[in-house]
């Protein structure tokens, strides 16, 4: 186990090695889950890789990557219910649906991930005010566990390790099949239509007036003080009701190339990138029928995208904050980060909606989320990273671990009291560096 | 009428990713592998993606005896045959083969002498029909033996050169051979290799041999550029490829 990593997160920090296991065959399963997780510091099953910090990471043990599981095991074209292996990647999913007239219940900013990693960090998407998160459509899956049970999970068979795996972290057990309740289209456009807004509180207008259209999201200008503070791009859509196309939007065709210097992102190019960004939308209001590709996946368009930001790498910072605080929160948060100088190219602000999930230690909650992205410069970065974590608590808020690796035990255990009842379900052969990291005693 | 395909060493990962694109275009399969429970995995994607038709049968392809009625016994199951896709192989450890010839022998069983029944029984088959594809993958290790995997290397380059003879004599009679020489893909096998996140893409070879068994091509090295690099290694003198340390 020495030498190059073979698998670094999304954020490319931390770097850790690790002996990468292939996992191809469900038949292979338990043997190959407790024989691993017996060996050197225990096991994880990983999917692509797209968490940013140490979720999908075990310092010195075994990664055992699950994308050689893709097959798809039954679709109903009444019900729209696709039932598929762990490994199998949203991509592969919409390439199978979209022709048959579905889409995705629930889509992350990236198609690049599995079914299992969306179900172990319970992810959310624009729809989370009408449709919650990705767990709220996933009926039904299996959980292997390494003492060589087969657990078969839902909202009455086993509903405890149901509500533990949807957000469970990988902790729990190998998710070996899932069932995903896809939702009809008639058309691959989305109606979509961006409107520009200066400061928070029109951002919450805009939210509240717009509490029935599918899609919301915003992209906000954290560089910018004065009068342009806090202004950005209220970005909503629909599937469009006019039939037409069902054939996958094509897969991008970027890959950036090289290994970015440090110097490329500095608070005077994401200044200017965000006043391009702003101002690419000339007037107020623009409306377009979309591609769902663009709408959704405008950052796969450049594959491997983070090396953009150099070997060591970036690190999102996402917080949830609840309603009784949110805008307080938000304000003061985004001044912290403006007064800092520090730049986020991408920083995107929607407010989640009261669906419950049903994960147990799921991250989504009625309030606000804002997503930010910084380079890491450990010296500069780290100091204000962990400001941004105190502040969060103090307004009854938690940061997501899908984009963490940063926060401390004590703030974990204190935002997610929920961990302790978690144990009696964590497998005692799987880990990942960020549990041992935040179940740490401090 | 969708085409009828026979599928040896279907669960290898390359196999998987062709039969893909065939279920995609609704044709039928028999898929032959060693494991049931693998193949029963297999299967069942492939007809949510749109096969017409897949059997399975559980076989060890080192059984040279058991071709003919394994293969009859298929070809009856789809109702006659177009296409027969042999993907099976070996890589094993050229370290053990260089101290043990057992295991050496095994890796030329396996890729040599297993391939050659099938291919004996299937190239009568498809003469006597008056057409047939019969679609096999060699490799470009194949080209020239190399002393990090010369057992492997050989085995293949023995069944590019049947293969060659083969469609010599089998094309005039409305039989195509496809050898197929892929360069490394990504596959659980090659898995945390070095340098295997620039491999080749298994669902992008997987078209281009479904594209080739359809323009009824010979020769195919896939992606295209090991056409060039086997055409430099090849030309190296021996005095100095036997100093180079490939
Ligand atoms: C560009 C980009 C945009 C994003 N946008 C969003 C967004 O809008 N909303 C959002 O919520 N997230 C977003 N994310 C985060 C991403 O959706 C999650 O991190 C997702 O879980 C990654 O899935 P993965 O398959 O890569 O899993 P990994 O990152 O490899 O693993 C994630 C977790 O899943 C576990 N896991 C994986 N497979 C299994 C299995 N079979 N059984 C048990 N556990 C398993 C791992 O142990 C780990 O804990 C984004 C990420 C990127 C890179």
């Amino acid at each position: 186990m020495t030498g190059k990593p073979p698998f670094e997160p999304w954020g490319r920090y931390p770097k850790y090695n690790a002996n990468v296991v292939p996992l191809q065959w469900q038949s292979d399963f338990p043997a190959i889950v407790s024989r691993y997780g017996g060996m050197h510091n225990g096991a994880l099953a990983v999917g692509m890789g797209r968490s940013y910090g140490d979720v999908c990471l075990l310092k010195d043990g075994n990664l055992m990557v699950t994308t050689g599981m893709n097959r798809i095991l039954g679709w109903d074209p009444e019900t729209g219910i696709l039932t598929a292996e762990a490994g199998m990647t949203l991509a592969q999913i919409l390439d199978f649906c979209v022709p048959r007239g579905y889409f995705l219940p629930v889509t992350p900013g990236t198609k690049y991930v599995t079914l299992g990693g969306a179900i172990a960090n319970d992810i959310h998407g624009k729809n989370h005010h009408v449709a919650g998160t990705f767990g709220c459509h996933v009926p039904e899956f299996e959980l292997v566990r390494s003492d060589g049970t087969h657990l078969r999970c839902s909202a009455t068979e086993n509903p405890d390790w149901y509500a533990a795996t949807i957000g469970g972290l990988g902790l729990t057990g190998v998710i070996t099949w899932a069932k995903l309740k896809m939702k009809p289209i008639v058309s691959r456009k989305i109606d979509y239509e961006g409107i520009q807004f200066h400061g928070v509180d029109e951002f919450l207008a805009l939210t509240e007036a717009s509490k029935h259209v599918e899609y919301t999201v915003s992209w906000i200008d954290c560089s910018s003080t004065g009068k342009n503070f806090a202004r950005g791009v209220f970005m909503q859509g629909d599937h469009t009701r006019n039939p037409g196309e069902l054939k996958p939007s094509p897969e991008p065709k970027l890959i950036f190339p090289i290994e970015a210097p440090g110097f490329m992102l500095n608070s005077a190019s994401v200044a200017a990138f965000n006043t391009v960004f702003f101002h690419k939308q000339m007037k107020k209001r623009v409306t377009a029928l979309q591609d769902y590709e663009p709408f959704f996946y405008p950052l796969d368009k450049v594959l491997k995208w983070n090396r953009m930001y150099g070997t060591s790498g970036l690190l999102q910072f996402q917080y949830a904050i609840p309603w009784e605080h949110a805008r307080e929160g938000t304000i003061a948060i985004l001044n912290e980060v403006a007064k800092s100088g520090l730049a986020s190219f991408l920083a995107v602000l929607k407010a989640f909606g009261d669906v419950p999930s049903p994960g147990l230690l799921s991250f989504p909650q009625p309030g606000i989320t804002l997503a930010l992205d910084f380079p890491i410069k450990p010296g500069k970065s780290f100091p204000l990273f962990d400001r941004l974590a105190q502040m969060t608590l103090e307004f009854g808020g938690k940061l997501y671990p899908a984009k963490d690796a940063r926060m401390t035990a004590t703030q974990y255990q204190k935002s997610y009291p929920e961990w302790q009842q978690f144990l009696r379900y964590k497998d005692p052969l799987l880990s990942s560096s960020f549990w041992e990291r935040v179940t740490r005693e401090e | 009428m969708s085409e009828r395909v026979l599928v040896l060493g279907a669960t290898s990962g390359i196999a998987e990713a062709t039969c893909r694109v065939w279920a995609k275009q609704g044709a039928s399969l028999v898929l032959v592998g060693r494991s049931a429970d693998k193949l029963a995995a297999v299967a069942a994607d492939l007809r949510a993606r749109g096969a017409r038709l897949v059997e399975t049968a559980v076989a060890d392809l080192d059984d040279t005896a058991r071709h003919p009625q394994l293969l009859a016994d298929s070809i009856n199951a789809l109702g006659g045959l177009d296409v027969a896709y042999l993907a099976h192989g070996i890589m094993g450890e050229q370290q053990q083969s260089e101290e043990d010839f057992n295991a050496a022998a095994q890796v030329l069983y396996t890729n040599f002498l297993s391939p050659v029944s099938l291919c004996t029984w299937l190239s009568n088959y498809f003469v006597k029909q008056g057409r047939g594809v019969l679609a096999v993958i060699s490799s470009v290790a194949g080209e020239r033996g190399r002393k990090s995997n010369y057992v492997y290397g050989s085995s293949k380059a023995g069944l590019s050169a049947f293969l060659d003879g083969l469609r010599n004599r089998v094309d005039r009679q409305g039989v195509t051979v496809l050898t197929i020489k892929p360069g490394p893909v990504k596959t659980a096998m090659t898995m945390g290799m070095k340098g295997s996140e620039k491999f080749a893409d298994p669902d992008k070879v997987a078209q281009s041999i479904v594209d080739a068994i359809h323009a009824k091509k010979d020769v195919l090295y896939v992606p295209g550029i090991w056409k060039i690099i086997m055409f430099v290694i090849r030309h190296i003198p021996e005095s100095v490829f036997k100093k180079l340390n490939l």
